[in-house]
């Protein structure tokens, strides 16, 4: 891994381990500005499930991919303090170049809301695309989402339900300390939600696979908000609006 | 509508039925087995392939610069670029031969520094030839690479791939048909170039004679030579429809 490291924070210090992800500071990207202040940052801390909510607009979506690292900080203004992204304790994004992380050196497992998956490679392929991937790790998850059957075929050739059930793999197998979950449960058959929510519940994770990473959920559904999360945070207009144990 | 239809279909296939109707298929492999139509056809080969490859080399850099970076006067760029498909061939050539020729803006110094003269030579016939043949394929590959999402690569980015492993396993496999498809065209409108290969390399036989300028100097002498090269280049033309015919004749 390349990238500065910095000491713990003081919230770190004061657990013992550093959070899954540290946030304060402004990111805009065209009309929208997400803004997280520094005395009241968001905050996820490891194994934690935290459910994003807010109306179309809010910056759900951007968030994740601020913390994706496909959208950075706002660059420093000189007369404010920075803003700062923290994984697993490392800064990623403090508003300079120097201090950007890209996507590929942040352990991040990013399912965006339209999939995206690599239709010019198998099943199998896509959820062994990482490096980071293992062959134990990717036949757990093939296993675990129902996939093993499939692993042959080409995304073209899968469901909506399979194809999402695709995409959390291939992310998971990537080994995230943060999965990013853009509405997974969009337009999901009935068993693909279910084997879905069963991985994510799986706080302690199977033999094979690590503990559970830190997960924020974006979500318009209020029941699988409030069965799934740890914490819920309502967004609007790039603010929190409202942080609250479900 | 549909009367206008079958006219113009009908224009546009008369003519290759009058080609076909006319040839000498008795006499077909004398023909082509004749020495100056061996020497067009290898000149021909040489001239397209390396003009080919001087394409592939050339545009894909282009394309991608065109398709994803925001450089300035990116619009004047990309009207140069399809500058040569619109313009007259001749012209072309003529441009070539005041840039390139031996007392050419560049070509003077081409000649001083490194003893390089292009025109009418079969070296000014791969110029002249890449000229009018780079714009298919940049186009072509321009466009996929603009449809083909540079989302799949920011998935590809956040499951650790580097800059390198993303251009090998997600951007460059998924552009390869177009790829394909556009140097499929750009080497058939090489292999058929005419007008500033004449004006800008000459008709030199057996070094800048090309298949269609030898079909055009035996029109005048034999006729019947010049139909059995042009049913080559017809035959050139139709295979060069199979493999882009996905792109280019959709099959519902």
């Amino acid at each position: 891994m390349t990238g500065p490291f910095e000491p713990p924070t003081k919230e770190a210090r004061t657990t013992g381990s550093p959070s899954a992800l540290h946030l304060h500071g402004r990111a805009t990207v065209g009309d929208l500005c997400l803004d997280f202040p520094e005395d009241a940052p968001l905050v996820v801390t490891p194994g934690e499930l935290v459910a994003l909510v807010g109306p179309n607009g809010a910056g759900k979506s951007t968030l994740l991919r601020l913390v994706a690292g496909l959208v950075a900080l706002d660059p420093r203004p000189a007369e404010r303090a920075s803003g700062r992204l923290m994984l697993s304790g490392r800064v990623v994004d403090d508003g300079t170049a120097s201090g950007f992380v890209p996507p590929s050196a942040r352990r991040v497992g990013w399912v965006p809301q339209d999939r995206l998956l690599f239709d010019h490679l198998t099943v199998a392929a896509n959820v062994e695309f990482s490096p980071r991937a293992t062959p134990d790790r990717v036949g757990f998850l093939l296993d675990a989402l129902d996939l093993a059957h499939l692993a042959d075929r080409r995304p073209g050739e899968c469901s909506g339900g399979q194809a999402q059930r695709v995409a959390v793999a291939r992310a998971l197998a990537a080994e995230p300390d943060v999965l990013l979950l853009d509405e997974p449960s969009t337009a999901l058959d009935a068993g693909s939600r279910q084997r879905i929510h069963a991985l994510l519940a799986d706080r302690d994770g199977a033999p094979q696979a690590t503990r559970r990473p830190a997960i924020l959920l974006v979500t318009h559904d209020p029941a699988e908000a409030a069965g799934l999360a740890d914490r819920v945070v309502e967004l609007a207009s790039g603010r929190t609006v409202h942080a609250d144990r479900s | 509508m549909l009367a206008v239809a079958v006219l113009a279909t009908a224009f546009l296939a008369l003519p290759i039925v009058g080609l076909v109707q006319r040839a000498p298929w008795s006499g077909l492999g004398d023909l082509l087995t004749r020495r100056e139509v061996v020497d067009a056809l290898g000149v021909s080969l040489l001239v397209s392939v390396v003009a080919a490859g001087i394409v592939l080399v050339l545009g894909t850099p282009l394309a991608w610069v065109l398709a994803r970076v925001d450089v300035p006067l990116r619009r004047l760029v990309r009207a140069l670029v399809l500058l040569p498909m619109v313009l007259p061939p001749v012209v072309g050539g003529t441009a070539l031969l005041f840039a390139l020729g031996r007392r050419g803006l560049v070509g003077q110094w081409l000649e001083r520094w490194f003893d390089l003269t292009l025109p009418f030579t079969t070296a000014g016939a791969v110029v002249a030839a890449t000229f009018v043949a780079l714009p298919f394929f940049v186009v072509t590959v321009e466009g996929a690479l603009r449809t083909s999402g540079e989302d799949l690569e920011q998935v590809a980015a956040t499951l650790g791939a580097g800059p390198v492993a993303v251009l090998r396993r997600i951007t460059l496999p998924r552009l390869l048909p177009a790829m394909g498809a556009g140097l499929a065209l750009a080497w058939a409108r090489a292999l058929g170039e005419f007008g500033a290969t004449i004006t800008f390399a000459g008709n030199l036989p057996g070094r800048t004679r090309t298949l269609p300028l030898a079909t055009f100097q035996a029109l005048e002498s034999d006729p019947e030579a010049a139909i059995a090269l042009s049913l080559v280049l017809l035959a050139v033309s139709l295979a060069v429809l199979v493999p882009t015919r996905d792109r280019w004749l959709p099959t519902r």
